[in-house]
């Protein structure tokens, strides 16, 4: 297979992922929608370090999946501090720091 | 053999993370990107990205989804929308998500690259550590990359550090029922009885109402729940505490 695929399939799950943030209200589901991106970039990096044979792609994409790892830990624990304040979770509810 | 094995994880990917998108319930949009991740690791694989390909499993697939389904089932599932969506915002929204990809697919297709139609660089399996293993990415990743792997590893301490407080129980903040479940240092230097009038009667210490969550009778230790027991029995009737 070409690497041109794997781009393609990379550039389809990117553009979900990004729909499914602009259109989701639950912040679970859009945390959810965020780590589609950057599994998309994954493979985007993964292809391109194939297409370069280096590993320096690679090590990249771990750094993504680190950072992915630290970002969903995050996002959880302000869900989870959402629910015990009976904050409603859904992102069209939190107005509190609007203007 | 590859081609096959492509479009099957491909499509996996890809049904996948439409799935995350298109179904109402939280819990089962967590499964579906399970899917899409075990797809992506098979991707992986598929590029010779053995190392990545184990990560993605062992991390992704499991430790953080673990970690979605413990929440999802704390927070609960698909809850009844209060405020319909704005006219348009939904649709207006995918055609951006549409404008995206098309944007995407010109951007990394339409580009003069001329390896992007190739199958990939040249693969030796037998030098010593072979593209993608792991020997060859520790080796970037403890001499190229080295500040880039310590900073990750701050990263994690510092998210790790955060979530937990982040989630921990709310104290302080303004509540007042909060306020006297705060602890101080002295707390920990002060002894258990303060000599009040109060102990005296009662044999408990006196520290001053019970924090939320602890025993009843203001300590957990059993010596003084005994003795506390006792006094009770001295006294006539359930109204021990002015029992003197």
């Amino acid at each position: 297979m070409s690497i041109g695929w794997y781009l393609a399939v990379s550039a389809f799950i990117f553009a979900i992922g990004a729909g499914g943030v602009m259109v989701k209200r639950n912040p679970l589901v859009i945390l959810l929608c965020l780590e589609l991106m950057l599994n998309a970039a994954n493979l985007a990096l993964i292809a391109f370090s194939r297409m370069h044979g280096t590993d320096d792609g690679q090590v990249f994409a771990l750094i993504v999946m680190v950072v992915a790892a630290c970002e969903v830990t995050v996002g959880l624990g302000i869900i989870v501090a959402m629910y015990r304040r009976r904050v409603p979770v859904d992102v069209d509810e939190l107005r509190e720091l609007q203007g | 053999m590859a081609e096959v094995l492509f479009f099957i994880a491909a499509t996996g990917a890809i049904a996948g993370a439409i799935g995350v998108i298109r179904l109402e319930n939280p819990f089962y949009s967590v499964l579906s990107l399970v899917v899409h991740l075990l797809s992506l690791a098979a991707l992986f694989l598929l590029l010779r990205a053995e190392f990545i390909a184990a990560a993605q499993v062992v991390v992704y697939a499991g430790a953080v989804m673990v970690l979605y389904v413990f929440v999802v089932a704390y927070v609960g599932g698909a809850e009844p929308m209060r405020r319909p969506y704005a006219p348009g915002l939904r649709g207006l929204s995918v055609v951006f998500a549409a404008v995206i990809l098309v944007e995407l697919w010109i951007a990394l297709l339409g580009t003069g690259l001329k390896a992007v139609d190739a199958e990939g660089a040249r693969f030796n399996p037998a030098a010593e550590d072979p593209f993608g293993s792991p020997g060859a990415l520790g080796n970037a990743l403890l001499q190229k990359f080295l500040l880039p792997f310590e900073l990750a590893s701050l990263l994690l301490l510092v998210a790790a550090i955060g979530a937990v407080v982040l989630a921990r129980r709310r104290r302080g903040a303004g509540l007042e029922e909060d306020d006297a479940a705060l602890i101080s240092v002295v707390d920990a230097l002060r002894p258990e009885g303060t000599g009040t009038m109060k102990e005296g009667v009662s044999g408990l210490p006196d520290v001053g109402g019970t924090p939320p969550g602890s025993h009843p009778k203001g300590t957990t230790r059993p010596e003084i729940a005994a003795g506390a027991g006792e006094s009770r029995r001295r006294g006539e009737g359930d109204d021990w505490e002015g029992g003197w």
